[in-house]
């Protein structure tokens, strides 16, 4: 994971360190919104997981009050009425409208049941007998229907909850562990890189002026040295000039003939 | 996630006797245009074959069932399917029966929810 090898595969310039830079930006506000929106949707989740719980429990209660009263019918009616109950079935009364709820960008479903109150199918159902239990128990059920209808919407919220905070916990994390490092990765090597061009342009210089020095100590030596030696010829000149024109002072030279 | 929602609108049951009886009472029953029922009756005679042919059909054949409720010691029988489904259209919901109570140990969801908070 760490290591040079863990970065963008970038040419080190100023102008791709602004970029990057920019990214590691983006990045982490990206990361700070995310993480706050899994945030938001385990709260709601945890709320939708402990209404589950409590309407499963509830369930339980209201179907074995449904079952009692259709016993009640099965009593009253003498046979079950569940054969022909099943062929009378044509169109649904009971219906359900899916609504959505929006929980930080998520579209959460929540059915909605609604009657048709045109369609009866069981207008003959307990003609003969029982008619006032099977109207309870139509009753009964109708709003054991209703409480799972209810149950129904908080699982399929728990279900699409479940999925969108996975997804956005991954991507937390692919951020998080992934790409900010791996921005950081390749901002340090640019950042290394541009240093050492630095170095090399520095020591470029240093060596350059170094040269151009012992260039300009060498020409100066040089120089020095060609005007010792013309000063020592014009030197040596002037000597043997100096021999050859003697004579005006004759009076340099000692002579015991002349007596004066 | 993306599976719309909007054309959906029946209630779907597989279960016994007693609970489809009551839920038809209550209004749930429809039959489509080319007389498809949106329930099914099982009894000792079914076959497991039969219950997962109605499963698939309500689940991922048709498009107009918005909860498929099945009561839960027939959920039993094809629990490798249920654990399987994760889809939220339809919503799949586990019920009592007159016999059977419910059992919250056994519930696919209600499983999914204690996995989740380790418990």
């Amino acid at each position: 994971m760490s290591g040079a090898a863990n970065r963008e595969a970038v040419f080190p310039t100023r102008m791709t360190l602004t970029l990057m830079k920019g990214k590691l930006k983006g990045a982490t506000v990206g990361h700070s919104l995310l993480k706050r929106k899994s945030e938001a949707l385990t709260g709601r989740f945890r709320e939708i997981t402990r209404r589950i719980d409590e309407a499963k429990r509830k369930m339980g209660r209201v179907m074995q009050v449904a079952a009692f009263s259709l016993a009640e019918v099965t009593y009253a009616t003498g046979d079950s009425i569940g054969y022909q109950v099943q062929e009378s079935a044509k169109s649904a009364r009971f219906r359900v409208r899916a609504k959505q709820e929006n929980v930080s960008g998520v579209m959460l479903p929540a059915f909605e049941a609604y009657y048709n109150e045109e369609n009866n199918d069981f207008k003959l159902t307990g003609l003969g007998r029982g008619g006032q239990q099977v109207q309870k128990a139509k009753e009964v059920y109708s709003k054991a229907v209703e409480t799972l209808i209810e149950l129904a919407s908080l699982q399929t919220a728990f279900v699409i909850l479940d999925e969108v905070i996975k997804v956005t916990n991954r991507r937390v994390n692919a951020i998080e562990h992934v790409i900010i490092p791996r921005t950081e990765n390749t901002i340090k090597y640019i950042n290394n890189e541009l240093d050492e061009l630095e170095r090399e342009e520095f020591y470029r210089l240093k060596k350059v002026q170094d040269k151009k020095q012992r260039d300009a100590a060498a020409l100066d030596a040089e120089m020095a040295a060609t005007k010792a030696a013309q000063a020592a010829l014009e030197a040596e000149e002037g000597l043997t000039a100096s021999a050859l024109s003697a004579p005006e002072d004759l009076t340099a030279d000692h002579d015991e003939d002349i007596i004066f | 996630m993306s599976q719309t929602a909007a054309n959906r609108s029946f209630i779907a049951v597989i279960g016994d006797e007693d609970t489809v009886t009551g839920l038809l009472l209550a209004g749930t029953g429809h039959l489509t245009e080319d007389k498809k029922k949106n329930f099914l009756v099982v009894d000792n005679k079914s076959s497991v074959d039969d219950i997962e042919a109605a499963f698939d059909d309500f689940t991922a054949t048709r498009k107009d069932i918005a909860v498929l409720l099945i009561n839960q010691h027939i959920a039993e029988k094809i629990r490798y399917k249920l654990d399987g489904y994760t889809n939220a259209f339809p919503a799949v919901l586990e019920i009592p029966s007159k016999d059977h109570p419910y059992d919250p140990e056994k519930d696919s969801v209600l499983r999914r929810v204690r996995r989740l908070f380790g418990e």
